[in-house]
């Protein structure tokens, strides 16, 4: 299946430490990764083994020491970041879901996935048509007038992940997006990402300490010591 | 989307109470700045309603307000000569306390002569003096009716008229009454005075011709100045225009209180500021995560500075506009006169902006440190 297609991420010798001399420490150690379209990954690790910084890094949140980021076919770090407008990078081609679903608590549900939309351009009434499909698509269209205070766990995520596929990213980056629900939701929510990498064509990170879900992924990569590994 | 207003919307109780916390603050900044052009306006007040072109005072001194100053009552006979004066009139001030349904009121006697310059410049009530001993015109702030008693010195007197914009430059309502009548209030010794001095030898003066000040209009082709520079050639006077006698008032007589009013204005001002730039700073630690989040999705700085001076700038305004409302209201509850003039509220509204917009500079600065790592953190 990937060898026909482009990888989605690649990351090429990729390093990243933070301090210099004896309090230096390396998080991440040359780091070698090629995720493809429609592929669901595991990235697991105890913690301080370098998974949110390979997060971070892969998100442009973080810059790396060296190496290099190619995110949909864009070289966007080599040695240096080779766009100045990260935050219009990442509003173009990554979508996020956070642990604790970071909704603003302001906006409605419908709001929380427009907003994304807003910042991409798209008028008022294309981004409300676009958000309620996205909820409906995530079977919470029953509320998007609702405001996170009144979501349930399950509810807030789907809103979240809502959120995260508004813009139609490629890549998809979630952080322990199963840590507070039950086997059962947490289930729910990875058969969406999954339908997710395959309707959008996308690459989904997981990063996640939950057993439960371990066998919903493609592949499993091990970090220890900013050291990649594949199980 | 306007995130600043659906952030408003959704905690807009805790926002408006917010709002009012300010309004009590601002409406205390507009109120100083009342009180404040209330002080001039009262200090000038008299010398507006009596509208003389010239005062003629006691040489050596910068009176009747400023100073003590007497001088012979039939000096405006001389001054009426003059070429270039109208009409003239001779007053005497003096600030007295009485009672009144069994309350303190300080009340600011003027004398004059009925039918000359010096008496109330409308009557809004009743009639004006006539002549006739132990009458009185009131000013409307005396809370004293036509028909009422009231006791000066020895002597009752009869409200017959009032009036209104009289008092002194230190807020106290005037008295009219006629120039004998104030002269006697002013002269008379009480029985047990008389009594002493005589005891002791001294010849008792029951009342003298003096005035404290001779006023005079002029015709329009007349020069003030020409006629000021003639009058101070007399020996025994000093004159000064119209224009002169208020400053004199607002430079001299209030000068301290209107410093320290507008000191106090400027601290208030100052703290205004410290707070609003406190709450903004607030508000936006209280949004971090979100400030985080937006930054992590994409949201340009603009969209970041705009969600907190959209808010600090609703907030200074709704504050102001409910501080003011508050104050227009019960401006008459207030002990001393508050003057609220458009311009004051135009330009505090003004410098509310400027303070919502500097205040905001830290509330920005610290939400454009923000990390938006910290969105991912759990």
């Amino acid at each position: 299946m990937t060898e026909n297609k482009k990888p989605l991420i690649s990351i090429k010798n990729l390093s990243k430490h933070f301090g210099e001399g004896e309090t230096r420490v390396d998080a991440l150690r040359n780091i070698n990764l090629d995720i493809f379209p429609e592929q669901v990954i595991g990235l697991l690790g105890p913690s301080g083994s370098g998974k949110s910084t390979l997060l971070n890094v892969i998100g442009c949140i973080l810059e790396p020491t060296r190496g290099q980021i190619e995110l949909d076919g864009e070289l966007v770090y080599n040695d240096r970041w080779l766009r100045s407008d990260l935050r219009g990078l990442r509003l173009e081609k990554v979508g996020f879901i956070f642990q604790a679903h970071n909704l603003m608590p302001f906006l409605s549900s419908m709001d929380n996935v427009a907003v994304v939309l807003d910042l991409a351009g798209y008028s008022a009434s294309a981004a409300r048509t676009r958000a309620g499909e996205l909820l409906e698509y995530l079977e919470v269209g029953n509320r998007v007038e609702a405001f996170p205070g009144s979501l349930s766990g399950g509810e807030a995520q789907r809103v979240a992940i809502a959120r995260a596929l508004a813009n139609r990213p490629r890549i998809v980056l979630a952080d322990e997006p199963t840590a507070a629900l039950d086997s059962e939701r947490a289930g729910i929510v990875m058969d969406l990402l999954r339908k997710v990498a395959i309707d959008q064509q996308a690459a989904v990170i997981v990063v996640t300490h939950d057993e439960k879900i371990y066998d919903r992924f493609d592949q499993i990569f091990h970090l220890r010591d900013g050291i990649l590994s594949q199980t | 989307m306007n995130l600043a207003y659906r952030d408003v919307r959704h905690n807009f109780g805790r926002f408006m109470v917010t709002c009012f916390g300010l309004s009590l603050l601002l409406g205390v900044v507009l109120a100083m700045i009342g009180i404040y052009r209330g002080l001039i306006a009262d200090a000038l007040e008299l010398v507006d309603t009596i509208d003389a072109d010239i005062w003629v005072v006691e040489k050596g001194t910068r009176g009747p307000f400023a100073e003590s100053s007497r001088i012979p009552r039939d000096t405006r006979n001389s001054v009426a000569r003059i070429f270039g004066i109208k009409s003239v009139g001779a007053v005497t001030f003096q600030s007295i306390e009485t009672e009144s349904d069994g309350k303190k009121l300080r009340l600011y006697v003027i004398g004059y002569e009925p039918g000359q310059l010096g008496g109330p410049k409308y009557i809004t009530e009743g009639r004006g003096l006539t002549g006739r001993n132990f009458e009185a015109v009131v000013d409307s702030r005396t809370g004293l009716d036509i028909g009422d008693h009231i006791q000066l010195g020895r002597n009752g007197f009869t409200i017959v008229g009032t009036t209104v914009n009289a008092v002194s430059s230190g807020g106290e309502p005037a008295i009219y009454l006629s120039l004998d009548d104030a002269q006697k209030l002013q002269f008379d010794l009480s029985p047990s005075a008389t009594r002493r001095e005589r005891a002791r030898g001294a010849v008792v003066v029951n009342s003298t011709d003096t005035v404290s000040a001779v006023i005079a209009r002029t015709s329009p082709n007349a020069s003030n100045d020409n006629i000021v520079k003639t009058i101070e050639r007399w020996k025994h006077f000093a004159a000064m225009t119209e224009e002169q006698q208020g400053i004199i008032l607002t430079q001299s007589v209030v000068e301290k209180a209107r410093k320290q009013i507008g000191m106090f204005t400027a601290i208030l001002i100052l703290v205004s500021a410290v707070i609003i730039a406190l709450i903004i700073h607030t508000m936006t630690m209280d949004k971090i995560r979100e400030i985080a989040t937006l930054k992590l999705i994409g949201a340009p700085d603009r969209v970041i500075i705009g969600l907190i001076v959209q808010q600090a700038l609703a907030m200074g305004l709704i504050g102001f506009a409910m501080g003011g409302l508050l104050i227009f209201n019960i401006q008459d509850f207030f002990p001393k006169r508050l003057v609220l003039q458009p311009m004051d509220g135009l330009s505090l509204a003004g410098v509310v902006v400027v303070i919502c917009l500097l205040s905001s500079i830290y509330g920005v600065y610290t939400a454009l440190k923000v990390d938006p790592a910290k969105a991912l953190a759990g």
